[in-house]
């Protein structure tokens, strides 16, 4: 089993948080640093949270041009599972890997507490594993996590079952209430809550063991 | 020559502007009645070296459009001779 490549941006500041969750789960993982342009060794990439380049201009605008990202972006195409969080989510949508943009939260005030999600889509690496429906209370974290697209856009999402997470209850004025995405091939996922962080009942909540197990089986299945 | 160009980023029409609204619903509280409207956003100054303004013009705008602005939420204006 080749290691789960963990990217490492200036500011990120939840690696070693989903360094740990994926150990827990039994699958190793490495941090990269976001320099490199190889990531040939990993058969999945996680864009974990924080504030690369200091969220400076927008979140995730200047960390889409690390020199890392077309390595990401070749991983994408082939279908390798790819997972971000938070502020990969936020990367991610930069990038043009996933659809859309996340806005400053409607109340603009950040947001950080634990929330009520169902998951929406089993059509995603990150969800395959989790029946749609499914009620998951995970942490969120963030500023800038209110998701926006376009009509057309937002259609093709749920027509393509691409909304894979949804909040019970709005917490910051993402439209339709979407709280992660997938892209169509469902190997790159985006969400705003944290996974890593609700990885045991005695710290709140075990909800993210799930869907953590099913990115890393995705991994080996993609292998 | 160089030329000294503007560009002002705001989210586009239709997008939420939580940063406008709350900066609208406080002028009443200011005194200002009949002020509406209101669009936050942000302004970028520097200079291009090109041959001439319809150039540094053009350069500004790849660049608005590439970095400066996110066009799935943002717009983006070029303002030239701003020195």
């Amino acid at each position: 089993m080749r290691p789960v490549g963990v990217l490492v941006f200036p500011g990120s500041n939840c690696e070693h948080d989903v360094v740990r969750a994926l150990g827990d789960l039994g699958a190793p993982a490495e941090l990269v640093w976001h320099a490199e342009t190889d990531l040939s060794g990993y058969d999945g990439l996680v864009l974990p949270g924080g504030f690369a380049h200091g969220d400076y201009l927008r979140p995730g605008a200047l960390a889409r041009f690390s020199p890392v990202m077309g390595a990401v972006s070749e991983a994408a195409a082939q279908g390798r599972p790819i997972l971000g969080i938070c502020n990969g989510f936020q990367i991610l949508t930069e990038a043009g890997l996933l659809p859309g943009a996340l806005r400053q939260n409607t109340g603009l005030t950040f947001i950080s507490r634990p929330v009520a999600l169902r998951v929406a889509s089993s059509q995603s690496v990150l969800t395959r594993t989790t029946a749609r429906g499914t009620r998951l209370v995970i942490p969120i974290n963030h500023f800038s996590g209110a998701y926006t697209c376009d009509d057309a856009t937002y259609a093709q999402l749920v027509e393509g079952g691409q909304v894979v997470l949804t909040y019970e209850d709005n917490p910051n004025g993402s439209r339709g209430d979407i709280a992660g995405i997938a892209n169509a091939a469902g190997n790159v996922v985006g969400l705003m809550p944290h996974p890593e962080r609700a990885m045991s009942s005695l710290l709140g909540s075990a909800d993210g063991r799930g869907l953590l197990q099913s990115f890393v089986e995705s991994t080996v299945l993609a292998a | 020559m160089e030329f000294a160009l503007q560009v002002d980023v705001t989210l586009r029409e239709g997008i939420a502007d939580p940063a406008g609204a709350t900066i609208e619903r406080a002028l009443p509280a200011l005194g200002f009645s009949g002020v509406h409207r209101v669009r936050a956003g942000k302004t970028f100054l520097f200079a291009v070296e090109a041959p001439d303004e319809a150039a540094a013009r053009a350069v500004a705008a790849d660049l608005a459009a590439r970095l400066l602005s996110n066009p799935v939420i943002e717009d983006a204006r070029v303002r030239g001779d701003v020195s």
